[in-house]
């Protein structure tokens, strides 16, 4: 008899929203990007001096020195594997749970040592998005309000809960499609809605930075477009770090932009000038796709 | 070798299917083509042999299954029209499998996720792994032998019965409840193990990322995502339990009726005691026993047959019930 047997595998299907343009449907409209942002004198939420991380010892992200400014988005672009990813989950601490990692540097927020912080703590300024959709095989409800549980709380009840999860997937522009269910499993979502639940879920922890890493990559073009819009509304009260393969994503939601090619950092503009005029070569031959 | 001709023996074809699979199967390679037979009839064969064991149960059995036979306790008897039901062996039946998974279910659970999340040291999670192995194929009776020289022992002697001279007879249901633990732990260890490994990596780290502690992620993330899993694991468990006849015979005893202790704690006496289950009525009541009461046996083998069918029922449509995920 052996131990092992493979069991029914846990198919996740995202039924996804038809990619067609439904003509009833208002047209998502592009709100131009407010300039203001560009004049780059927000105050810096976080600061990243002289970033590397490694492997077991092999360099992923190079000496990286990078401003996550309030209030504004910054776009990551470059090519697979130049160490987007790494950056962006060495800034919540994430990448300390892959066996062998290590980083040096300095990362702050608020001017604070990210190391001086509990990292639960920290987790909770700075919270999370991932590429592929990833709710909890729970309902919509308890996936929002398993965020603002409190850890070592005892659990509230459902009612106390309710005015956050509501805030919380209100700002994430999922109210009005799931207030009449709140109940229902939270993967019986379409991948976009499932996407903006994560949203939801990360905004549930009142964060002061959003990371987001390809959060559109796994959908269709009408919930990208939802999502993007979604980035923008939530600039207003917190700083976005996004990654992005999308070069005309990173241009329509950036207000700066920071392109890396082998985990160096080669060029830190505000969007709209390293898209029109950037400084470096490497920067020019990538966003005009010669190579990437 | 683009697209396999999916043949069903079971749902006629529309005739123009079957011609496009017999153009298709034209193009294949002797021996591929006779491997595809082969494996076609190997299906039906056991299709068949199981269809045909249902049927020679169902037929020998259900013409002596009767309400007063599963509502009566057995009595003893030389003739087969006065020895009683079947009414003990159930209950025995279910207790067996009320101990055995109770036990197993949290060791299997609890070890498969020490060894999937924790798992370290290394060596350690794969002596786990290996001993589980060993179990899962330790037949079940080298399991009661053991067992029982272990449980006659003095030291658990409040387990059972002991006899005059102070000997502990070592045969209860705790002690049987038990062994049998173990003969379902490893179905629930690799269930669990198996549907950990599937949930992506990144699912635990969505939680981390909220500055939830692992201890919170594997009870409200983990574990919810491999319910149905364990419940799966469960089943076949119970089923196996059920099935066992070893264990009964060697660690609960050969007393068709239930037989409690008799000491000043009346509350554990029924498990402290012994009896029978069905496969051990049966075994006693085939030709092979002493009972001699060959129809009440068949009875008693398809009663069994039907508990294992409705527990694997109830537990997919209790799991369905309460299933987050699409259905699968
Ligand atoms: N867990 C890991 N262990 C070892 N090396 C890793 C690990 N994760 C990433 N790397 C390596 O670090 C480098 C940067 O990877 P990273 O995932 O940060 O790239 P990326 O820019 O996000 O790429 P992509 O655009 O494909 O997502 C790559 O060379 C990769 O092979
Ligand atoms: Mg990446």
């Amino acid at each position: 008899m052996p131990t092992t047997f493979p069991p029914p595998v846990r198919r996740i299907t995202l039924d996804r929203t038809p990619t067609v343009v439904d003509p009833s449907v208002e047209p998502i409209r592009h709100t131009p990007v407010d300039r203001a942002h560009e004049r780059g004198d927000q105050r810096e939420r976080m600061t990243i001096d002289d970033l590397v991380v490694k492997y077991a010892g092999k360099p992923a992200v190079k000496g990286v020195t990078l401003p996550i400014r309030d209030q504004e988005v910054l776009a990551l672009i470059g090519p697979s594997g130049c160490g987007k990813s790494t950056l962006l989950r060495t800034l919540n601490r994430l990448t300390e749970l892959t066996p062998g990692a290590t980083y040096e540097g300095r990362i702050a927020l608020d001017g604070q040592d990210v190391r001086a912080l509990p990292v639960t703590q920290l987790r909770r300024k700075v919270s999370m998005v991932f590429q592929q959709p990833n709710p909890f095989p729970m309902s919509i409800f308890d996936n929002v309000a398993y965020a603002v549980k409190e850890q070592s709380k005892r659990a509230p009840k459902k009612s106390a809960l309710m005015p956050k999860v509501e805030s919380a997937l209100r700002r994430a522009g999922l109210w009005d499609e799931v207030a009449s269910d709140l109940d229902r499993p939270a993967l019986r979502l379409s991948g976009g809605q499932q996407q903006r639940l994560c949203i939801a879920r990360a905004l549930a922890v009142e964060p002061e930075v959003m990371l987001m890493d390809e959060p559109c990559s796994a959908l269709d073009p009408k919930s990208t477009m939802v999502i993007e819009e979604l980035i923008r509304e939530l600039r207003k009260s917190l700083s976005v770090v996004i990654v992005t393969h999308n070069l005309a994503q990173a241009r329509r939601v950036g207000d700066h932009v920071a392109f890396m090619y082998l985990g160096d950092l080669v060029e830190y503009a505000p969007a709209e000038q390293l898209f029109t005029d950037p400084r470096a070569e490497r920067t020019r031959e990538y966003v005009s796709g010669s190579f990437g | 070798m683009s697209s396999l001709p999916v043949l069903s023996p079971h749902r006629p074809e529309a005739p123009g299917r079957l011609a496009r699979a017999r153009e298709e199967l034209g193009g294949w390679r002797l021996v591929d083509l006779l491997a595809y037979g082969a494996a076609w009839a190997a299906g039906l064969m056991l299709t068949f042999i199981a269809l045909a064991l249902l049927a020679f149960l169902a037929i020998k059995g259900v013409s002596f299954l009767s309400l007063d036979l599963i509502t009566s306790r057995p009595e003893p008897g030389i003739d087969q029209s006065k020895t009683g039901g079947i009414l003990d062996p159930i209950i025995g039946t279910f207790v067996m499998i009320t101990i055995g998974i109770a036990v197993a279910t949290p060791l299997g659970v609890g070890s498969a996720l020490w060894v999937v999340e924790y798992g370290k040291p290394t060596w350690l999670a794969r002596a786990v792994e290996s001993a589980i192995e060993v179990v899962a194929g330790m037949p079940s009776i080298v399991i009661a032998i053991f067992g029982l020289a272990l449980v006659q022992e003095h030291l658990f002697a409040w387990f059972s019965f002991t006899g005059e001279g102070g000997a502990v007879y070592g045969r209860s249901f705790v002690n049987a409840g038990v062994a049998m633990s173990l003969i379902a732990l490893p179905l629930v260890f690799g269930a669990t193990r198996e549907a950990l490994l599937t949930v992506p990596s990144h699912m635990r780290e969505a939680s981390y990322a909220l500055g939830k502690t692992q201890a919170e992620t594997i009870r409200r993330v983990l574990l919810p995502s491999v319910r149905s899993n364990i419940g799966t694991g469960m089943a076949l468990g119970m089923g196996r339990i059920a099935g066992d006849t070893a264990i009964v015979v060697i660690l609960l005893g050969a007393s068709l009726r239930l037989q409690p202790l008799e000491s000043a704690d009346p509350v554990t006496n029924f498990f402290r005691g012994t009896g029978s289950t069905l496969t051990s009525f049966v075994y006693n009541n085939s030709p092979a026993g002493e009972g001699n009461a060959p129809d009440k046996a068949y009875a008693a083998g398809f009663f069994l047959l039907l508990i294992v069918i409705l527990l694997n029922f109830a537990v997919s449509a209790v799991l369905k019930r309460g299933e987050d995920g699409p259905a699968k």
